[in-house]
């Protein structure tokens, strides 16, 4: 795999296996996200990037497991998710499966933020937060998968701009 | 997620506690949406909330709305920075009223 020329991946990850932090399946419950906040929170602070990353990461597993919710399983209460969360040399990776009827792309594209009204917003954060978001090619047996990728630096490294911008 | 009313002058003071997540978003909406429905200016002290998300900053938008609609004021006020990247990410740090404390905010009467 390292020897593919087309890899994307020149910087650390050359040097550093893949290493899958965790996998983690729940019902389509609004309720699970405090559970599923405080796994990824502790995913990511294990990689050692900062307090803000980690936020940004938990907002956007966070929103996105919301989506799978409300559209995907329509607010059914006994969906199947499977977050992996892994650790892709400087990159922290995140993958959202889920079993239900494929998603309408563009329903799940950001919208435009210029009209104030509530709700809608949660696949913006998702992109002004994370480095890659996309849907991987429907599974096997059906469902939909979402990977998200964000850059990550330690903590105490020079401030880069994978740790996003803050005004 | 835990909340608190009170009355200081004019102003309805709506203290959110814990998480506003897809959770309890529904009840933070109640809550707001009930105090702006009291005809008063609403003031939100967001300092004791613990985590955010986008269910949690449309029910804070959709308050500010129905107070604007009945020509009073939303403002918010010990935002953590957490909320505040929230806020900023959805282009919502200046559509809001931001005080950097309750006490501050009372004393400016906003």
């Amino acid at each position: 795999m390292a020897a593919n020329p087309t890899r994307a991946e020149p910087s650390l990850a050359e040097g550093a296996a893949a290493e899958t932090l965790f996998e983690l399946r729940f019902r389509s419950l609004p309720d699970r996200l405090k559970m599923v906040r405080a796994a990824v929170a502790a995913a990511v602070r294990s990689t050692g990037c900062s307090e803000d990353a980690v936020h940004d990461i938990v907002l956007a597993v966070d929103e996105a497991c919301q989506n799978v919710i409300r559209h995907a399983y329509s607010g059914r209460p006994d969906g199947e998710i499977v977050l992996t969360m892994r650790r892709e040399g400087d990159r922290v990776a995140v993958e959202l499966r889920d079993f239900a009827p494929p998603v309408d792309e563009r329903r799940v594209r950001p919208r435009d933020l210029d009209e104030l009204r509530p709700g809608g917003l949660g696949t913006h954060l998702i992109r002004e937060v994370m480095d890659e978001v996309a849907f991987l090619p429907r599974p096997a047996g059906g469902g939909n998968l979402l990977r998200m990728v964000k850059r990550i630096a330690p903590t105490g490294a020079a401030a880069g701009k994978a740790e996003g911008e803050r005004p | 997620m835990k909340h608190q009313l009170r009355e200081d002058g004019a102003t309805l003071v709506v203290t959110l506690e814990g998480d506003v997540d897809l959770d309890s978003s529904p009840e933070a909406r109640e809550v707001l949406l009930k105090a702006v429905g009291r005809g008063r200016d609403v003031l939100v002290d967001m300092a004791r909330i613990t985590y955010i998300d986008s269910s949690g900053i449309a029910s804070l938008v959709e308050a500010l709305q129905a107070a604007r609609l009945r020509g009073r004021r939303l403002a918010l006020a010990a935002v953590s920075p957490a909320a505040m990247r929230v806020l900023s990410l959805a282009r919502l740090d200046k559509v809001f009223a931001i005080h950097a404390s309750v006490a501050e905010a009372l004393a400016s009467g906003g």
